[in-house]
């Protein structure tokens, strides 16, 4: 570890900060319907969508009505990804001459991609054509990320309203965001990477003779516009198929700074959208607050970790920490930030092989998706899992108390508690579930890279990021099997969509809900005490759940390696 | 709920077309007006011909070129396409080795490369990033350590004097950016271009 390395660290954390607070405003004018700098462009553009689609924009909708709009839009994206993916090889924009992709692996990318999973068993360069990529992925990596806000708003709406029946329109979210919110800063944030040196073209894969007069293909692509809104959108999925360790997409020190902010700029902003509906936005801060603690204390332990190197290279006399897996221009601090950071939050893009890091490196990365990813999160997916916690943690401080919880003026009562736990159990069920079945399941077995642990870690890696919708990877699991195709594609689905209901349950009933003001037996959300309540719940909860798998892996590995046992 | 089906059509269809062909059609039309050099792909051209992408590493195997860091891309075996070969630096299929910490073939493969470029260079410690793969397989730089290190094999098989060669690194070092961000390196094509104008 060294001086510039922390400082990186506290510089990325400070932009952070400042980015909240204006990105929190302009996102709180956007949902509230108001006008903004932009709407001289683009409200012809909105007006001329609702006209078309039928979309009343005076009507708001019951919870039901919104999260049965939000999956039929679901169903059409499924439905058009699988159908590219399909028929690829007949359609246009396909220089590299892609076949049609397998049945199952079709399935598995949809499936992921519309639950802003984004998990890579395709393999980018050698799978897809360029129009899969644009119309079948660029496109989905907007609308999976505008769906995610939209519905966290929609639950933000849940807390700030009062006897109310409706908790906004979703047809008009998703709108206002895509158009408002993600497709402004990705045409800027495309073109700053294209500057710094990301490929942005049709053409197709360059032929070059080397100096040594070897042949080299090189994979080209518009890469610059889809790696914009995988960033932007917390999604992840790579344009290549090391993802944001390749070159060409994260060039320079500086394209993966700024790629980093990216991920968490629109998540954090969330907290404050929701101090500001609320109409204190220290809420939001407290909110915020809580994220922090946990991502300083995983950022401290992977950077610690890779620093250290292993026992193999230290024995070697190797100094410098563990560079396996790792590029050069990043090197340790830059490969550890990104890598809690995209766990974190559910993004999933790498710019270093998680695979090969050290065994407690990598074990956080696991440990921040098993925890819900709500450290930041996904765009909106974070807040409202946070959201989720705050409402058990409150219900935990009533119960020592004595008195019937609330949150923001709202009583928390059976039902909220009980939408709440649904969606908590959801994650432990497919992560544990799943993992148990493959390790027992020789062909699952098979296609461990790794032997020992850290073969078992992978598959739990593999269950985890899918049902935590991250689609970050330990590789050298081959994902790209039937079993592995199908299990994790049911992981990515329920943990997106049965988290989401009870979710809007939850949104519908605390609309319903008369707001009641403070009064002296209140617990203050806004402080230090509440910060550490709900750090404490969501250690517990998911310490106590995922300790024991963790032991049998990473925590196991690191004992071995210690002890100079090697697999 | 049935009036939900038109917007979950038209508006899908619509926002499709926005974001998945308005968008990064109209971006590839600005970038490849305003940065074309960097929209193809950062490709370097010597005598009319391309030989590579200032973005991407080539292999280098020769004595009298500095060399990369492994790489552990691989491509479809010719002979059984269910089957990969190693393929250093295959720009068509990237990706790292993945192996673990307690992975033996990764302690064997890192030992036996220690070995060897002791015997190469005795005087100093081995770089790590000359014994580690990169996340990419194409990783296009290596530490100025690792430049420093070769230099001895590579004035040798050039027959120009050391301190040339390692004037030569030096000129090429790339710092962090703004003194802050990331680390420094060199890049090796760069490098191996300016080592053979050198020579010519």
């Amino acid at each position: 570890m060294t001086p510039i390395g922390w400082f990186q660290i506290v510089l990325y954390c400070a932009i952070i900060v400042a980015l909240v607070k204006p990105l929190g405003w302009y996102m709180t004018k956007v949902f509230n319907g108001e006008r903004t700098f932009l709407s001289p462009v683009l409200r012809p553009v909105e007006s001329a969508l609702y006209w078309i689609g039928g979309v009343d924009e005076k009507r708001e909708q019951h919870w039901l009505t919104y999260t049965v709009a939000m999956l039929l839009f679901h169903v059409g994206g499924f439905l058009i990804i699988y159908g590219l993916m399909r028929l690829q090889a007949l359609l246009p924009f396909n220089p590299a001459g892609q076949s049609a992709v397998a049945q199952d692996l079709s399935f598995n990318t949809a499936i992921s991609f519309i639950t802003n999973t984004n998990w890579q068993n395709y393999g980018g360069e050698s799978t897809l054509s360029y129009l899969t990529q644009m119309v079948g992925l660029t496109h989905q990596n907007f609308l999976s990320a505008a769906t995610g806000i939209a519905l966290a708003v929609a639950l933000i709406r849940g807390f700030s309203r009062s006897s109310m029946r409706t908790i906004g329109n979703f047809w008009i979210d998703v709108t206002r965001c895509t158009l408002y919110v993600l497709l402004p800063i990705c045409i800027v944030y495309a073109l700053f990477l294209v500057w710094q040196g990301m490929p942005q073209t049709l053409g197709a894969y360059v032929e070059a003779t080397t100096l040594e007069g070897g042949k080299q293909t090189i994979a080209v692509g518009p890469v610059a516009s889809q790696v914009a809104i995988k960033m932007l959108g917390t999604n992840g999925g790579g344009f290549f198929n090391a993802n944001a360790s390749h070159p060409f997409e994260n060039p320079t020190a500086l394209s993966n700074f700024v790629q980093m902010i990216s991920i968490f700029a629109l998540g954090a902003a969330l907290t404050n959208v929701f101090g500001r509906m609320v109409g204190n936005q220290r809420q939001g801060w407290a909110i915020l607050g809580v994220m922090g603690v946990l991502f300083l204390a995983g950022v401290a332990v992977t950077y610690w970790a890779e620093a250290n190197g292993t026992s193999t290279l230290n024995a070697l006399q190797l100094t410098g920490g563990n560079m396996e897996g790792k590029e050069v221009r990043f090197g340790i601090v830059a490969s550890s930030l990104f890598a809690v950071i995209t766990t974190a939050a559910s993004c999933g893009a790498v710019n270093a092989m998680h695979d090969s890091f050290t065994a407690l490196g990598g074990m956080i990365p696991l440990l921040n998706i098993q925890l819900g990813e709500i450290i930041v999160g996904g765009v909106g997916a974070g807040m409202y899992g946070m959201l989720l916690f705050v409402v058990l943690a409150i219900f935990v401080a009533g119960l020592m108390v004595g008195r019937t919880p609330e949150f923001v003026g709202k009583k928390i009562e059976a039902r909220e508690v009980k939408m709440a736990m649904l969606a908590i159990l959801i994650l432990p069920l497919m992560i544990l579930g799943w993992t148990a079945v493959a390790v027992v399941f020789p062909p699952a077995v098979a296609s461990m890279a790794n032997a020992g642990p850290h073969g078992f870690t992978e598959v739990l890696y593999a269950f985890t990021s899918a049902t935590g919708n991250n689609g970050s990877a330990f590789g050298g699991l081959t994902g790209n099997t039937f079993f592995y195709n199908l299990t994790l594609a049911s992981s990515m689905f329920v943990g997106r969509f049965f988290m989401i209901v009870p979710a809007m349950a939850m949104a519908g009933s605390l609309a319903a809900k008369k707001s009641i003001p403070p009064s002296a037996g209140t617990l203050p959300t806004t402080g230090g005490l509440f910060v550490g309540l709900v750090v404490g719940v969501i250690l517990i909860i998911g310490g106590l759940t995922f300790f024991p798998a963790l032991a049998l892996g990473p925590i196991v590995e690191h004992l071995a390696m210690n002890a100079n046992t090697l697999f | 709920m049935l009036r939900e089906i038109r917007p979950a059509i038209l508006i899908l269809l619509l926002l499709t077309a926005i974001t998945g062909l308005a968008y990064p059609l109209a971006m590839t039309a600005i970038a490849g007006a305003i940065f074309p050099r960097q929209a193809q792909g950062s490709l370097i051209e010597r005598d009319g011909k391309i030989i590579g992408s200032a973005l991407i590493g080539q292999e280098f195997k020769e004595d009298k070129y500095f060399h990369g860091r492994p790489s552990a891309t691989t491509a479809p075996d010719p002979a059984d396409s269910t089957k990969t070969v190693s393929a250093p630096y295959n720009a068509a299929n990237s990706g790292g080795s993945n192996l673990g910490p307690t992975s033996k073939a990764l302690a064997d493969r890192i030992k036996e490369d220690v070995e060897k470029l002791k015997t190469e260079n005795p005087a100093a410690p081995v770089p790590i990033d000359l014994v580690t793969t990169s996340g990419s397989g194409l990783d296009p730089d290596i530490s100025p350590e690792a430049a420093l290190f070769q230099v001895p094999r590579v004035a040798k098989a050039r027959n120009l004097p050391e301190a040339r060669v390692q004037q030569l690194v030096t000129e090429h070092i790339q710092g962090r950016m703004a003194g802050l961000l990331g680390e420094p390196r060199i890049s090796v094509l760069e490098v191996n271009l300016a080592l053979d104008e050198v020579s010519k």
